[in-house]
């Protein structure tokens, strides 16, 4: 590989000058976010800088244990964004269970896909490749099913006449929920299919840019980004088909009912 | 809440559902309807509702709520076969092109008609109306009546709730009054009419 420049620690605090900047800025024009985007810029350098120090111990062990608790950690991590994310939750259990279950299925089985087909370290969950590809496809699972469970449950309460309209002349729940089913899943899958249309264009993908700036020449980087693309496209449409079709199963009943009274209410604004 | 509750309904013939806003009445249609979660004993021609998917149950026994939803853009999506709809829509008061107008430009009234005949093209047994000529002037009301009793002469048996006393005497044989849950029939001061 070849080799890549170094940043200290002045070169970094030099860049965070923008984010003061920003924050000034703030209180000039009475915005208040001055406060919570200081907060979320010293959780982002503590959060870095403590997976920098799990990354370095994780790849020195290369153990697959402690890699697939790495994971494990990951997946219930991203599990809890996504609930939060959600307007109006499934009631008990299936909030999280849902989201968190249908997030570890797809990305899981995506990036053992990618790591015995095409990447192919060895051994085959060694972390330097495993946690990263997890990673980028989990962040992206996450708000493909979070967009998509948050649609269902809000368009199922917003059309809930139309629903119950068909249900009543006889259709099955899955032929009323049908137009709502489809709302939800295009949610869900519309960011990554406009990230796809426009990366390289519009957007150098950070993973590439990272890996340029690390010293891999462009057309290596390239090859690794449209893996991972494709990755993203097939964990987030695997996670929210499951998900937006597990949900509409938890939201009907055996005798085809439309079960709103498992949703928990409205998120107070 | 709906307290427990026993009534019949014979093919052929009407009750009326009456009672304060609130009491119940919505509810005990759509319990029948078997669209919110219930218990009990509710059966068919001596078929019990549990051995009878929710499907075929509510094409069995049609509802008509206040405030009937919709899924589509134009009227004729609604409708299976429009031309098997047409001697219903024109009873009704509505041209043939009615089949191309858009939904967001129905009224209140025109919606609860157009809504009754999709209801009618499934053609149930019973048929659940919620306040069906609520927001009707007074020519559709007696057209709607007269849909009705048509098909309650060729046997479907109605549950039919009305806030409106002398319309309950009209189309009618028997009371149900629904109080705070309570589900009663009323027997005074109504006219002893055979179905």
């Amino acid at each position: 590989m070849a080799s890549y420049i170094a940043l200290n620690y002045w070169e970094l605090a030099a860049a965070s000058v923008f984010v003061f900047m920003n924050a000034g800025l703030s209180v000039i024009f009475s915005l208040r976010v001055h406060r919570s985007l200081l907060v979320a810029a010293i959780r982002m350098v503590v959060q870095l800088a403590l997976v920098g120090l799990v990354l370095t111990t994780l790849f020195s062990v290369v153990s697959p244990v402690w890699t697939g608790l790495a994971a494990l950690g990951m997946v219930l991590f991203a599990g809890r964004e996504a609930t939060q994310r959600q307007e109006r939750r499934l009631s008990g259990w299936w909030s999280y269970g849902l989201g968190t279950g249908c997030m570890m299925m797809a990305s899981v089985l995506v990036t053992v896909f990618a790591l015995l087909t095409a990447v192919r370290p060895n051994p085959w969950y060694d972390p330097r490749y495993a946690i990263p590809l997890l990673g980028m496809i989990l962040g992206n699972c996450m708000t493909g099913i979070a967009l998509g469970l948050d649609t269902l449950t809000t368009s199922l309460v917003s059309r809930r006449a139309s629903v119950e309209a068909q249900l009543m002349l006889g259709a099955t729940r899955r032929d009323a929920a049908a137009p709502v089913m489809r709302e939800a899943l295009r949610s869900a899958l519309m960011p990554t299919i406009n990230s796809m249309a426009v990366t390289g264009v519009v957007s150098l993908p950070g993973m590439m840019t990272g890996q340029i700036l690390g010293g891999v020449p462009p057309a290596e980087a390239v090859k690794y980004q449209i893996l991972v693309m494709f990755l993203i496209a097939g964990g987030t449409g695997l996670g929210a088909v499951t998900a937006v079709l597990g949900g509409v199963y938890r939201l009907t009943d055996g005798r085809h009912r439309l079960r709103l009274d498992r949703l928990t209410a409205p998120k107070a604004s | 809440m709906l307290k427990p509750a026993s009534l019949s309904l014979s093919a052929g013939e009407c009750i009326a559902d009456r009672g304060p806003s609130g009491a119940g009445k919505t509810l005990l249609l759509r319990a029948i309807a078997d669209l919110d979660p219930n218990e009990g004993l509710v059966t068919l021609n001596g078929r019990d509702r549990s051995t009878i998917e929710g499907p075929e149950w509510r094409r069995l026994v049609g509802y008509l709520p206040a405030e009937p939803g919709w899924w589509a853009n134009t009227v004729g999506e609604h409708f299976g076969e429009w031309t098997e709809a047409l001697a219903l829509v024109r009873h009704l008061g509505f041209p043939e092109e009615t089949k191309a107008w858009p939904i967001t430009r129905l009224s209140t009234g025109e919606r609860l008609r157009l809504a009754l005949i999709r209801a009618l093209m499934v053609r149930p047994k019973v048929l659940l109306l919620d306040e069906p000529t609520a927001a009707l002037d007074a020519a559709s009301v007696a057209a709607v009546e007269s849909l009705i009793a048509t098909r309650i002469g060729a046997g479907l048996a109605v549950l039919w709730v009305t806030h409106d006393a002398d319309q309950a005497k009209r189309v009618a044989h028997r009371l149900l009054m629904v109080e705070a849950g309570q589900v009663r029939e009323e027997v005074s001061e109504w006219p002893a009419i055979s179905p």
